[in-house]
């Protein structure tokens, strides 16, 4: 029995690993500037954690296999442990868990602890059951004011924008974020019913959008094309569905594109959609 | 901690002991079938009826399981039963999206609150914690009682939210953790179940919160109080220490829960905003809330809730340390240093809970600090892991069916504790927070290893709580497709997650004219993952009712046990199988020493009771009785020697 717990514990800790190594299931290629940072860490924990796994599968199945009992005449070793031991062990996970908490800080400092660049693009992030409106302030780079009375599906004003405030007049409300690549953006995310979450596997990064909270993070994208978004936290019954996409697009045509006033902004967004495959790299 | 005298009783003593037998009054076992066995007040009776009450929610929390993984596995197939027994949750038999989120949310409720904070504490717990510290009940018999019923109404509000909230949901739909807003006034933005649904949702767990108090209570005054003579506490069984730990968790965590639940109903019905933020809109109209904050609602819940991931672990781990070092007929490896980091981690365990809450837009720099300490609480796992690997260094190790499931927790503690080291990480975290890879990690380490434990504990004292043993062959038939089961369900979850997949979807694809079609592309690389985990899942569930079987077959049929049919130490083995109402049949234990005595050297046989006062000499039940002196009968002690 012990022979045949030893094997299982072994083989399955290989199968494990495997399906790590095997390249079939990992990250999609990240495409923001702190996704390799990111990679880096992910990569540093999880051969951490692969070699502790397998040492202590293989370590419990040599015991098993080792230490059965077969009927010899000597009983077990008879010992109530060994404090230096304790103490050794203690001192050196304790030194790698350490260790990695304090690098594991780094792109987190990076997207959330420091300020968004002065040239970062401003979008305000406003999510909905089951939807996401994405706020852009237009060339006057002031955004409009928005009030939850004025709130209309009906009349397509997700957000309530105060058409009352002249600088909502140049203001765009999008369903697609579109960013201009190598430009860094800061988002600001707001929910007006429940807490929902950004999520784009490709940029690393998730956020609660939380109602009455404004929460700032900021990123810079770097490879042209479509992502999908999706919703990380859980909304209502659509909630698994609730998608939207992200245009990483080449400065010129970003450039182009928000100088366009509302309207067109839509249908330029809905052409340049069609033109980018999702999830495919340039 | 000086060796207790050992000195025939004197009759004054005896006396002493008599009067005080009479007055507790619990002492006498009642007749009638009721008092007996249904109010009972005896804490092993109280004890099984906890294990029943989880195995019933622990059998529909499977189903439900499985339910959600036919619906994400084959999301437009139409089962006909299912369009029969739930018509507009399964409209022609097809599950709608929000029936798997009540599933969801159903699930998680019954197995964190009614399986994994029952049976290894109210079931285990209650039924040993008294005998293994020599006590003849709990403290409070009647407060015991009145915990466990306090629970089986709990679990019938639950239960009843199935039929009671709304026709397509069988319960609320916002998660075993139930973030409002969408808890809060999820009912004015017609989600499905958000009405009475929640409303049962938060009495039935207000209710378990009041009985895990009680059962908490009577647990910790118990094992201050009545510990027998010699039962110093560094000579307690790990079990105890373990159940002790919880039952102080359980003391601090739960009011808070409870004082979350109550702001949380007012505001989902009186109109309070606690939890909810003004300038909401259903996008028509302004809902009429202001001032509260929604992240608040998640430092309440999971100040409770990490605390209650311990508390559904700790006694598991106290009964695989017990049960290795029986099995291993070796002493416990580090002793001192288990019941340390046993308290270190219920202590840093109230200093962890930012770790579910990084993304949620908490301040930046607290989710840095929660980070740090979470890493650190890894540190006592690990001192746990490496002294059980010390245990069965050198060890001489009897495969029986507990032994096998006590080495299988130890294997699923370090698969699922391991990955904590990435999701405490920020930011790691900001790419692996709520997906399959929390699912994979936390249903290893709390879900199914706790289960492991139960298994174990239920294999291995079985025989004395009704005097027969579970069939090894079927125990053994029972282990191998478990175990091979629940790696195969939960090792593939962990690569879903690093390829993105959200929780809480209730699909991932859908059938569009005969072909699957991603709702979201980056998903489509677990298309095989999804069709294995779903078939493992449907087989392993399948071969518990083996388990089910073999226990309640066990009853009648088993094999008969003697007392102490491990050759084990602990006082639950001193006295006669099964015990009698008073645990010790009106006899004190004496104990001699610690709880792991195997192996001893010079000792005639490789084990010593922790009443024999002379390791040398041979086994002994009642060392104060010696000489037969000894007040009533034999119990048929087979280890009195
Ligand atoms: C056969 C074994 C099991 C299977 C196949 C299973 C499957 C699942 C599935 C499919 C989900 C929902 C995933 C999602 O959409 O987010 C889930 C969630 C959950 N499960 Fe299990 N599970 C099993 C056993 C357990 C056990 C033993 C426990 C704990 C004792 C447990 C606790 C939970 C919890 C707390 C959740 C989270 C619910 C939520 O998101 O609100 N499960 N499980
Ligand atoms: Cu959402
Ligand atoms: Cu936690």
């Amino acid at each position: 029995m012990g022979r045949a717990l030893a094997v299982f514990l072994w083989v399955m800790t290989g199968l494990s690993v495997w399906m790590f190594l095997s390249g079939k299931w990992w990250f999609p290629t990240a495409i923001s500037e702190h996704g390799p940072a990111y990679d880096q860490q992910f990569l540093l924990t999880i051969i951490v954690v692969g070699v502790a796994f397998v040492a202590a599968q293989a370590a419990l199945g040599f015991a098993v296999w080792r230490f059965a009992d077969t009927g010899q005449a000597t009983r077990a070793v008879y010992s109530h442990g060994n404090n230096r031991m304790e103490i050794l062990w203690t001192a050196i996970t304790a030194a790698i868990f350490i260790t990695l908490a304090l690098l594991g800080q780094r792109v987190w400092w990076g997207l959330h602890l420091t300020e968004a660049p002065a040239n970062a693009t401003q979008v305000h992030v406003v999510a909905q059951q089951f939807q996401w409106n994405f706020h852009y302030a237009g060339p006057d780079r002031v955004f409009g004011r928005t009030k939850p009375e004025k709130i209309s599906d009906e009349t397509i004003n997700y957000i309530g924008l105060d058409s009352d405030d002249p600088a909502a007049k140049d203001d765009t409300v999008t369903q697609t974020l579109v960013t201009r690549a190598n430009t860094p953006v800061q988002l600001t995310l707001n929910s007006r019913d429940v807490t929902h979450s950004f999520w784009v596997p490709q940029l690393r990064f998730k956020q609660d959008a939380v109602p009455g909270l404004d929460v700032k993070v900021h990123f810079t994208p770097k490879t042209v094309g479509q992502y999908e978004i999706a919703c990380a936290e859980l909304c209502g019954q659509q909630h698994y569905k609730m998608r939207a996409y992200m245009l990483v697009l080449p400065p010129e045509e970003y450039d182009e594109l928000v100088a366009l006033p509302q309207a067109q902004f839509n249908k330029r967004v809905g052409e340049l959609v069609k033109k980018y495959p999702v999830n495919t790299h340039f | 901690m000086a060796e207790p005298e050992v000195t025939a009783e004197t009759p004054a003593a005896a006396e002493e002991h008599a009067a005080h037998g009479a007055g507790h009054g619990a002492h006498h076992a009642p007749t009638g079938f009721v008092r007996k066995y249904i109010f009972s007040i005896d804490h092993k009776v109280i004890g099984i009826q906890y294990l029943l009450l989880a195995l019933f929610s622990v059998v529909l929390g499977m189903l439900m399981s499985i339910l959600m993984r036919m619906k994400m596995t084959w999301p437009d197939h139409a089962w006909p039963v299912l369009g029969w027994l739930f018509p507009e949750g399964a409209p022609g038999g097809v599950m709608t999206p929000e029936f798997y989120l009540s599933l969801v949310t159903m699930h998680g409720t019954m197995m964190v609150f009614f399986v994994l904070t029952t049976a290894p504490q109210g079931g285990f717990g209650n039924y040993f914690l008294p005998i293994q510290v020599g006590a003849d009940d709990m403290a409070f018999p009647y407060l015991n009682m009145l915990s466990f019923w306090t629970t089986l109404l709990g679990l019938v509000v639950l239960v009843s939210a199935i039929f009671a909230s709304g026709g397509s949901v069988i319960g609320p739909t916002g998660g075993w953790t139930g973030y409002p807003p969408l808890s809060a006034i999820g009912h004015l933005l017609n989600v499905p179940g958000q009405g009475m649904g929640v409303n049962l949702w938060i009495i039935s767990i207000a209710i378990f919160c009041v009985a895990s108090l009680l059962g908490a209570l009577n647990f910790i005054v118990t094992l201050l109080n009545l510990r027998t003579k010699g039962m110093s506490l560094m000579r307690m069984p790990l079990t105890c220490w373990a159940w002790f730990t919880t039952a102080v968790l359980a003391l601090l965590s739960f009011p808070v829960l409870l004082a979350a639940g109550v702001l949380l109903f007012l505001d989902h019905n009186a109109g309070t905003s606690f939890f909810v933020p003004g300038g909401l809109s259903n996008g028509t109209t302004v809902i009429d809330h202001s001032g509260g904050s929604p992240i608040l609602w998640q430092h309440l819940f999971w100040f409770f809730g990490h605390p209650e991931v311990y508390i559904a672990i700790l006694p598991g781990m106290g009964a695989t340390s017990h049960i290795l070092s029986t099995f291993a007929r070796k002493p416990i490896f580090g002793y001192r240093a288990m019941v340390f980091a046993m308290f270190a981690i219920g202590l840093l365990g109230f200093f962890v809970w930012g770790h579910h809450m990084f993304i949620s837009g908490m301040s930046p720099l607290t989710g840095a600090a929660f980070s740090v300490l979470t890493l650190s609480i890894g540190v006592p796992s690990a001192i746990k892991t490496f002294n059980w690997l010390g245990t069965l260094w050198g060890a001489r190790i009897r495969f029986h069916t507990p032994m096998l499931f006590a080495i299988g927790f130890v294997s699923l503690f370090v698969a699922g504790g391991i990955t904590g080291l990435v999701l405490g990480q920020t930011s790691l975290d900001l790419s692996m927070h709520d997906t399959y890879f929390v699912l994979g990690h936390f249903h290893l380490v709390m879900g199914v290893a706790a289960i492991f434990g139960m298994f174990a504990g239920t294999y291995f004292w079985f025989p004395k709580m009704f005097g027969r043993k579970m069939n090894e062959t079927l125990g053994k038939i029972h282990f191998w497709p478990t175990i091979v089961g629940v790696y195969s369900i939960f090792i593939p979850m962990h690569a879903m997650g690093l390829v993105g997949m959200p929780r809480r979807y209730s699909q991932f694809y859908e059938m569009l004219d005969g072909k699957l079609v991603w709702i979201y592309n980056f998903n489509s690389p677990t298309y095989p993952l999804i069709q294995f985990v779903s078939w493992a899942a449907i087989i392993t569930v399948s071969v518990q009712f083996l388990f089910i079987f073999n226990f309640f077959w066990s009853l009648f049929k088993g094999e008969r046990a003697s007392d102490n049919p491990w050759e084990a130490t602990t006082l639950e083995w001193v006295t006669a199988t099964p015990p009698p109402h008073d645990n010790f049949g009106g006899r004190v234990p004496t104990v001699y020493r610690g709880a792991y005595e195997f192996g001893v050297p010079g000792a005639p046989e490789d084990y010593v009771l922790q009443t024999t006062p002379d390791e040398t000499g041979p086994n002994v039940a009642y060392a104060d009785e010696a000489e037969g002196q000894g007040r009533g009968s034999s119990n048929g002690n087979d280890v009195h020697g």
